[in-house]
């Protein structure tokens, strides 16, 4: 029987080790795993690369991570979203690496990891900062950068339902990163609003599927039920 | 309000009235965020918002937020009838592939070959951050900037050349600002299609580093005091 239902959200994340790369979705606030976030913050695992459009706000979720000093590195397009502070103050102090990446291009390195190809052009950031020392060529008269695929050992994404096979589905645009990151990790972890019997889940409704997820938890699995 | 500047709510409303009805357009941070709301809805003028909404409107006084609807500046926003949501990869797919007519995006610096600095002060300790800029201007039909026509300084921000890191060469297409309405023409670069009322041409270009041009028909704009 395939069950990939966590009892708790530690259990969830304990899989996750020192040095690991970690992709976290959302966009802001907005679809980021703070259950999972807070579970990997007791968890403990330090070192860590963390691939996440933003680089958190407040003190909680991604910035939590941050403040108890467990994140080596962050990849993201935009760290100075307003109430970014705690990743301010650490990359001013250089206390954090940072790779800015811009946003279609983070999620196309994603996709590309996830769907088996190997490097791309794209024509973001062409004959700019973000290109040197890549190839860039010529094609159909516009110019080209060549980007690397960008695969992660884990992912941590909210979702709305999930089943036991890991199927998902999203809440409105809570969606965002979460599909390209669980095609792009090696071990995808979900929470989820609620976990549904099999077969419940409309298969057309389904927007992730469960090949692409390992572990699902309820967000408010916090002690084993 | 000195009497020759433009609100940055008069600028916005220029933009809105530029957009043509039924147009796919993205608005980034800053003065094009005040764009939508001078939108007439019955010209149906689609919005999207990077993290993958296709047809958004801001929040009516007292409505309720949601959580998982905010838009680029991640205010709360909600859908209008017909929206649709998408995954990051197919709303990005929309941006760079060429879909939307218009993106209207802030910028620190426009040259007058089009390119646009809008990422990076370049000073040390100061957080750079992309996000989905560099992918609309690869894409978009019309990339329309909104923006103050001289920094906090005063100094230029229309410029022979941008001396900060750049977003992308070549992509601006027209430039509001608080002071004129200008195009960018590939040959002729930057060319004045309005100016705002009393600042004469000499003025205009004082506070401009590149070459102005002026189109036949050039426009004079009111200040207004709303």
């Amino acid at each position: 029987m395939i069950n990939k239902v966590s009892p708790t959200l530690l259990h969830a994340v304990s899989c996750i080790t020192d040095g690991a790369s970690v992709m976290v979705s959302g966009f802001g606030d907005s679809g980021l795993p703070y259950a999972l976030l807070s579970a990997l913050l007791e968890h403990g695992a330090k070192d860590l690369t963390v691939i996440s459009n933003n680089a958190g706000t407040g003190t909680a979720g991604l910035a939590g991570l941050i403040a108890a000093g467990r994140v080596r590195k962050m990849v993201c397009s935009y760290p100075k979203s307003s109430g970014a502070d705690v990743f301010a103050e650490w990359y001013r102090s250089g206390r954090i690496a940072l790779e800015l990446v811009p946003q279609g291009t983070l999620i196309e390195r994603m996709r590309a990891a996830g769907s088996g190809l190997g490097p791309f052009f794209t024509p973001t950031g062409y004959d700019t900062e973000v290109a040197e020392g890549k190839e860039q060529r010529m094609y159909s008269g516009k110019g080209y950068v060549l980007e690397e695929p960008l695969a992660a050992d884990f992912a941590l994404v909210k979702a709305h339902h999930a089943d036991r096979w890991g199927n998902l589905t999203y809440r409105l645009a809570g969606r965002s990163f979460g599909p390209v990151m669980c095609m792009a990790a090696r071990v995808a972890i979900a929470q989820v609003d609620d976990i549904v019997p099999l077969g419940t889940l409309a298969p057309d409704a389904v927007v992730t599927p469960g090949i692409f997820v390992s572990r699902v938890v309820r967000k408010e699995a916090v002690h084993a039920r | 309000m000195p009497a020759n500047r433009l609100s940055r709510d008069q600028v916005a409303r220029l933009v809105a009235a530029d957009i043509a009805p039924g147009s796919y357009v993205n608005v980034g941070l800053g003065i094009p965020t005040l764009v939508a709301k001078y939108l007439d809805p019955a010209r149906e003028i689609v919005l999207h918002s990077e993290n993958g909404i296709l047809g958004l409107r801001g929040l009516v006084p007292g409505e309720a937020g949601d959580d998982d609807l905010i838009n680029a500046s991640k205010e709360h926003v909600q859908l209008i009838p017909g929206a649709s949501i998408s995954d990051a990869s197919v709303s990005f797919a929309m941006m760079r592939g060429g879909h939307l007519d218009a993106t209207i995006l802030g910028a620190f610096q426009v040259s007058q070959a089009g390119d646009i600095a809008s990422w990076s002060t370049g000073e040390a300790g100061v957080v750079p951050g992309i996000g989905g800029a560099m992918d609309l201007v690869a894409g978009a039909r019309r990339v329309i900037v909104a923006m103050q026509h001289t920094d906090r300084d005063g100094r230029p921000k229309l410029l022979r050349a941008c001396t900060l890191p750049l977003t992308a060469r070549r992509v601006a297409t027209s430039i509001y600002t608080d002071r004129a309405v200008i195009d960018v023409d590939a040959e002729r670069g930057f060319v004045v299609r309005a100016i705002v009322a009393g600042l004469a041409p000499g003025d205009l270009q004082a506070m401009t580093d590149a070459p102005l041009h002026y189109a036949p028909g050039l426009v004079t704009l009111e200040p207004s005091t709303t």
